[in-house]
């Protein structure tokens, strides 16, 4: 609303009406120049307040700027189009004039004394030489003239009607809301409609009809503002109450403009460019338009001129007026610049993505942040954010001087801007800010006291927040302690990957640093890794090993043994320096190993992904292997047990340590995928031939049967579809087999065969289509049908129904694709790529529906969910009040209880 | 069973049920500490007071959203019967739309319609059945200036009809025609006399979409076996005149249309379809989301009494606030709206005060601390 004053009408005025605590002198306009300098003053300014004074607006009202109201508002009359004089200072009765607010530096705005910036800018008002509609209001006044006499300007409603509707209307207000009263209005006034003659007067009545954008025509004959104001004046309060309207902030007379504000200059900054030229706001042209066309409009009524030229300035000045409150009216060629390009006039000023709402006051722009690309560092921990030291001497954390620690943020002073833990500014207790220079220094220092704040560089442990686009949910954001480090990126431990859905191929990440003791303290408590360990959509670890953290785990607790000074040495890289758990032997198993890490009374009983039970027995690793059902993101049940047996800052500990002993034992054993590993032995090649020749010839027989007309038919299907149905079935068949077959004879020590068994990446699916066939290639559930007529390339015979003119690839990928397969792959790759980029915006905007409509509700004190005005949605949240981050998959586990309680 | 009692008050029904089952063979006094324990779980597990559950829920439906397909899915069976699922599918569900893309019932049978013998005259008899469906030829008599229509009657056995009966129904639905029958023809007459060629045409076409039998809107019917009885899986719905046939089970049959479930059962019944629906399309798609979210929304959704969908007609126009409803779409027309009523914004919501650089009321913002100052 920081602009909106400038609509005269539906503006948000900050009533004394409802307002106890007191109206908050709306927040200056705050335009996209963001300098240095500006911010700084901002925050002066604010810093001498705000221990003391807690402002807070209580409620807006709405309602319709009245004529006399814009005069007492009004600190200028605006005269004359002209905006600078000579010497470039802001003419008297201009657009620009200093009674307006200032915002040129060096003047001091005439109305209220203060300076740019300081002033927030004041209205102004210009007298019409003739009414004028207003545009957006010509809806509602259309409706007042055809429900009321056009003599005495009662609603054509007999009397007797009159108080039985005023009755129902109250009722209905008070059952159901403002909206169904409405709704019976609208009724109303369209049962009022269409009757030719007054119930009160007995005055005969006319059609009335809008002409678009803005001219009223009645009987055929042209209504001008005047007359339409003067009908508008006859309509007596109560029947205003009638049509809706609250009468104590609208009148419908004030729907046609008199006068009008002229919005303080503040709103519509000029710029001054290189060359020393001024470059007027959009806005600030619009009204030049406005006064220039009025002014003309005045002389030449006093002149006497002919009514066809006045009828035509007049009908000018109404088209300058409209394109002012909305230049995207359908009937009016927008107004442009002199380039072409449309003016944006207020409407396009407020609406849409770009505009006001949801780009400057639903969203905020901030200091203290940092952005560049993440790379991943899995030594340094889980809730640690690696920031490079050339950030951490920008960002800085202000702490206030006492007298204990004066000495210790004195040497932070003394090492200056450009030593590593120095500082960049100190800050006096009367908001001065001041920046750290060579210069300024031994100043500083000397001065520096009890009450003075010392904006210190980013140190170890300090707090931040840091974040991913897109933000999809709360663990986009995670608060993460700093650590500084060399180089130039910023560093997240791996296992936070899955959170914030990063990787590392060139993403970039947002940090942000809280600034008060209460950001501080709300962003440790709430939002850091560690509490965010458990996923409020399914109640399962959101973080946990991934890609070659599991493949090594795997591989540990398979089969691997190593000898002790190896798995000591394996131990110490991790981190470990406790070894009495390791077994005293020559050899020890991976399982011994990774038992060390586990907490010595931890016992668990799970499935790993292949099926087998795994046992942990009194901290010690029995059975099984440890895969991507246990370790892994989303379904990690033993990282579940363990945040719920020790809580999460023991688990992120442990998790760490899991992640490092995954990835040092591939260090160790070495893992690397050659091609070989999609070799297969004679007798699987011969196998796999067998399969897809089987599955050709089956459905070559399909296709002579189609062409015999011997096919069966599936009901509701014509032949040709029952065809393709079925031929996709053979060939789908014939992958699978191919698939089964890889995976009987495939070598299963490969490297490959791991990442797909342990779930680290890939599947077996993967496997067979580089090993044996790829398969068909599907696009919208079909077979490959597009291109030439009867053919899908040209390659092809007309009609060919054949497996591999319909896109399927019969050999893997090591064997090569022919041609016309890798023109069908490249299909179905570009088809894909189509549906990803055609689905996020969809879902995105279902996502922000969802958000919107429920951003309010909440859990209240007596259990149930409520919205904003406290109506009941549900009486207990989720039927049983279980917060789903702190329920294991959504459900209390029984199982587990049961076992637990012996 | 008195453990399980005491504690009836205290757990969810759904969870006591389960501990009772697992619980089954095991001596009271374990029982009584299981029972405790849980309770303590179960109350660990409570949610705090304040807590912002609606963006909760609205993240967690709208994060998978994009790992969601766009794809229109074929379902499983013999012959395959398009159904909306993935993404569009829960647009159109939280969309509130009235009209579905692919309505589709799923009509469960009584005993002993549901052991198969029959099951495909049943189905069909489900079906409807347009007059042109059960026609092998329209001839046109130019002479007489009527329509003569032969019967296919395989088609006619198919559906357990007989010519004299799709007269019978011709005559029904048709006004101001004579319709006599002559062996396995139809002979359909204006009966107005100055019957223009143009008439019999018109005749013609219009004859052609005429009911016949079944129940109107069902335009498929599939019998799919399930477990050990049949079910009737059709294209298109008619929830009310479907459960009015007497061998359907009414108790278990189902349509994915929640509009029609609203008008039929009510609301509450409607809320648990928008549940089971959105919870199915979310399964089919491998992904994870707790029903609690699912809830939260179909609450939001009915809790007027009418289906509301997340749209700017839909439940945010239903919200207090000014600014609220600004922020979302079309900010001019609740600006000027508010103006006339003369609407005051209490501030009362989240998305205002964060326009005006509040403490928002939901979460840590809403407690405060109450002392007393020295005078």
């Amino acid at each position: 609303m920081a602009e909106e004053p400038t609509e005269e009408p539906t503006e948000p005025t900050e009533e004394p009406v409802a307002v106890e605590e007191d109206q908050e002198e709306e927040a200056a306009p705050r335009t996209e120049s963001s300098s240095e300098t500006q911010i700084e003053e901002e925050a002066e300014r604010i810093e001498g307040y705000e221990q003391f004074t807690y402002k807070k607006v209580k409620s807006i009202a709405f309602g319709v700027l009245s004529p006399k109201m814009i005069k007492q508002m009004a600190s200028a009359k605006i005269v004359t189009p002209e905006l600078y004089d000579k010497e470039g200072y802001p003419v008297d009765g201009g657009l620009m004039d200093i009674r307006l607010g200032v915002i040129d530096p060096g003047l001091k705005c005439k109305t209220c004394g203060s300076k740019i910036k300081e002033c927030i800018g004041h209205f102004g008002y210009i007298e019409l030489a003739r009414p004028i509609m207003h545009y957006k209001f010509i809806d509602v006044v259309i409706s007042l003239l055809r429900s009321t006499c056009r003599e005495c300007g009662r609603i054509k409603v007999p009397k007797q009607k009159i108080t039985y509707h005023q009755e129902r209307l109250a009722k209905i207000a008070e059952e159901s809301g403002p909206e169904a009263r409405l709704e019976k209005i609208h009724e109303i006034v369209s049962s009022s409609k269409g009757q030719s003659k007054c119930p009160h007067c007995k005055s005969k009545q006319y059609k009335i009809d809008l002409e678009k954008p803005t001219t009223v025509v009645e009987n055929e004959k042209r209504l001008s503002p005047i007359e339409i104001r003067a009908r508008l004046e006859k309509i007596s309060d109560e029947d205003c109450e009638l049509f809706g309207l609250n009468p104590s902030v609208v009148r419908p007379e004030w729907m046609v403009l008199t006068i009008m504000a002229i919005p303080p200059v503040t709103m519509r900054p000029s710029i001054t460019l290189e060359s020393g030229e001024r470059s007027e706001d959009d806005l600030t042209h619009k009204l030049g338009d406005i006064v220039r066309i009025n002014q003309r409009l005045f002389e030449n009524i006093n002149a006497g001129a002919p009514e066809i030229i006045i009828e035509d300035l007049w009908d000018l000045l109404q088209y300058h007026i409209t394109t002012f409150f909305d230049n995207d009216v359908a009937q009016l060629p927008p107004a442009r610049h002199r380039s072409g390009q449309p003016l944006k006039t207020i409407t396009e000023r407020i609406k849409s993505k770009e505009g006001r709402i949801r780009h400057n006051l639903a969203g905020k722009r901030t200091n203290f942040s940092a952005r560049t690309v993440v790379s991943p560092d899995p030594n340094i921990s889980i809730n640690e954010v690696g920031v490079p030291k050339k950030l951490a001497m920008q960002l800085t954390v202000p702490e206030r001087v006492t007298q204990w620690n004066m000495a210790y943020l004195k040497k932070f002073v003394e090492r200056g801007h450009t030593q590593y833990p120095g500082a960049n500014y100190v800050i006096r207790p009367d908001g001065k800010k001041k920046k750290i220079t060579d210069e300024t220094r031994e100043a500083s220092l000397e001065e520096i006291q009890p009450g003075y704040t010392v904006e210190r560089h980013l140190l170890d442990g300090d707090i931040a927040i840091f974040n991913r686009q897109p933000s999809l949910h709360r663990m986009s954001m995670m608060c993460h302690r700093v650590r500084v480090l060399p180089y130039r990126t910023l560093r997240l431990n791996p296992v936070v990957c899955n959170p914030y859905n990063a990787d590392f191929d060139g993403d970039e990440m947002n940090l942000h640093i809280p600034q008060t003791e209460d950001a501080r303290a709300e962003a440790e408590v709430l939002m850091e890794v560690q509490t965010q360990l458990i996923s409020p959509r399914y109640g399962l670890s959101v973080m946990g090993c991934i890609q070659d953290a599991i493949s090594g785990a795997f591989i540990l607790t398979k089969d691997l043994t190593l000898t002790f000074a190896d798995a000591v040495q394996l131990l110490a890289q991790v981190g470990i320096t406790d070894f009495s758990r390791l077994p005293k032997k020559k050899e020890v198993t991976g399982k011994e190993i990774f038992s060390v890490l586990i907490p010595e009374d931890f016992s668990f009983r799970g499935k790993s992904k292949s099926g087998e039970t795994v046992v942990i027995k009194k901290g010690i690793l029995e059975e099984g292997v440890l895969d991507s059902s246990n370790l892994g993101v989303g379904k990690g049940l033993l990282l579940r047990n363990l945040i719920k047996r020790y809580g999460s800052a023991v688990t992120v500990d442990i998790m760490e340590n899991f992640f490092r002993l995954g990835t040092y034992t591939l260090q160790h054993v070495g893992f690397s995928v050659p091609i070989s590993d999609s070799d297969l032995p004679e007798i699987a090649r011969n196998k796999i031939e067998e399969t897809l020749t089987y599955a050709e010839l089956e459905v070559k027989k399909l296709i002579d049967q189609f062409h015999q007309h011997q096919l069966e038919v599936y009901p509701g299907r014509t032949m040709e579809e029952t065809l393709e149905l079925k031929i996709l079935t053979v060939l789908n068949q014939a992958r699978n087999t191919c698939g089964e077959i890889v995976s009987t004879y495939c070598d299963k020590k490969t490297h490959t065969l791991i990442m797909a068994d342990s779930g680290a990446r890939g599947n077996i699916l993967n496997l067979a289509q580089m090993a044996a066939c790829v398969g068909q290639q599907a696009l919208g559930g079909k077979r490959i049908e597009r291109g030439y007529r009867g053919r899908t390339l040209s390659a092809f015979q007309n009609g060919d129904l054949s497996p591999k003119s319909r896109g399927f690839i019969k050999y893997g990928f090591k064997h090569g694709l022919a041609p016309h397969e890798f023109f069908f792959g490249a299909m179905t790759g570009r088809d894909s790529l189509m549906d990803t980029a055609l689905r996020t915006p969809k879902s995105g905007y279902l996502y922000r529906r969802l958000a919107n409509a429920m951003q309010d509700l909440k859990v209240e004190y007596d259990g149930t969910v409520r919205d904003a005005s406290k109506r009941i949605i549900q009486f207990r949240y989720g039927e049983d009040g279980v917060d789903v981050s702190r329920s294991e998959n959504g459900v209390v586990n029984v199982d587990e209880i049961i076992d637990s309680v012996r | 069973m008195s453990a399980y009692d005491k504690y009836r008050a205290q757990l969810p029904p759904k969870l006591l049920e389960e501990i009772k089952e697992k619980t089954k063979d095991m001596k009271a006094e374990r029982v009584e500490k299981i029972l405790e324990r849980a309770l303590h779980e179960y109350q660990r597990a409570q949610i705090d007071a304040g807590e912002s559950v609606g963006i909760v829920s609205a993240e967690s439906i709208g994060e998978p959203g994009t790992q969601m397909t766009l794809d229109t899915f074929h379902f499983a069976g013999v012959a395959e019967m398009n159904v909306t699922l993935g993404l569009p599918r829960i647009i159109e569900i939280l969309d509130g739309r009235k009209e579905i893309e692919t309505p589709m019932m799923e009509i469960y049978l009584v005993s002993p319609h549901n052991k198969g013998k029959d099951i495909k005259e049943i189905a069909q008899s489900v079906k409807e059945t347009k007059f042109q469906d059960v026609v092998a030829e329209f001839f046109i008599n130019i002479v007489d200036a009527s329509v003569e229509v032969k019967l296919d009657e395989q088609k006619l056995e198919g559906i357990r009809m007989t010519t004299d009966k799709v007269s019978k129904a011709l005559q029904k639905e048709l006004r101001g025609v004579t319709v006599k029958e002559k062996g396995d023809t139809i002979i359909i007459k204006p009966r107005s006399k100055g019957d223009s060629l143009n008439e019999v045409y018109n005749l013609k076409e219009k004859v052609k979409g005429v009911y016949i039998q079944g129940v109107k809107g069902i335009k498929q019917v599939l019998p799919v076996k399930r477990d050990d009885e049949y079910v009737i899986i059709t294209a298109g719905s008619n929830l009310k005149e479907v459960l009015q046939l007497d061998f359907v089970d009414e108790a278990r049959t189902m349509t994915n249309d929640v509009f029609e479930i609203r008008n039929v059962l009510g609301i509450e019944a409607a809320r648990q379809s928008i549940i089971n629906e959105v919870f199915k399309v979310i399964e089919n798609q491998g992904l994870n989301v707790d029903v609690r979210h699912i809830m939260l929304v179909a609450d939001t959704m009915c809790s007027s009494g009418d289906i509301k969908g997340i749209t700017r007609y839909g439940v945010v126009s239903d919200k207090a606030s000014v600014l609220a409803r600004a922020s979302f779409e079309t900010p001019i027309k609740h600006i000027i709206a508010a103006a006339l009523i003369g609407e005051v914004d209490e501030l009362n919501s989240v998305i205002e005060n964060v326009m005006l650089n509040q403490p928002v009321p939901v979460g840590t913002g809403l407690p405060a601390l109450i002392t007393t100052f020295k005078k």
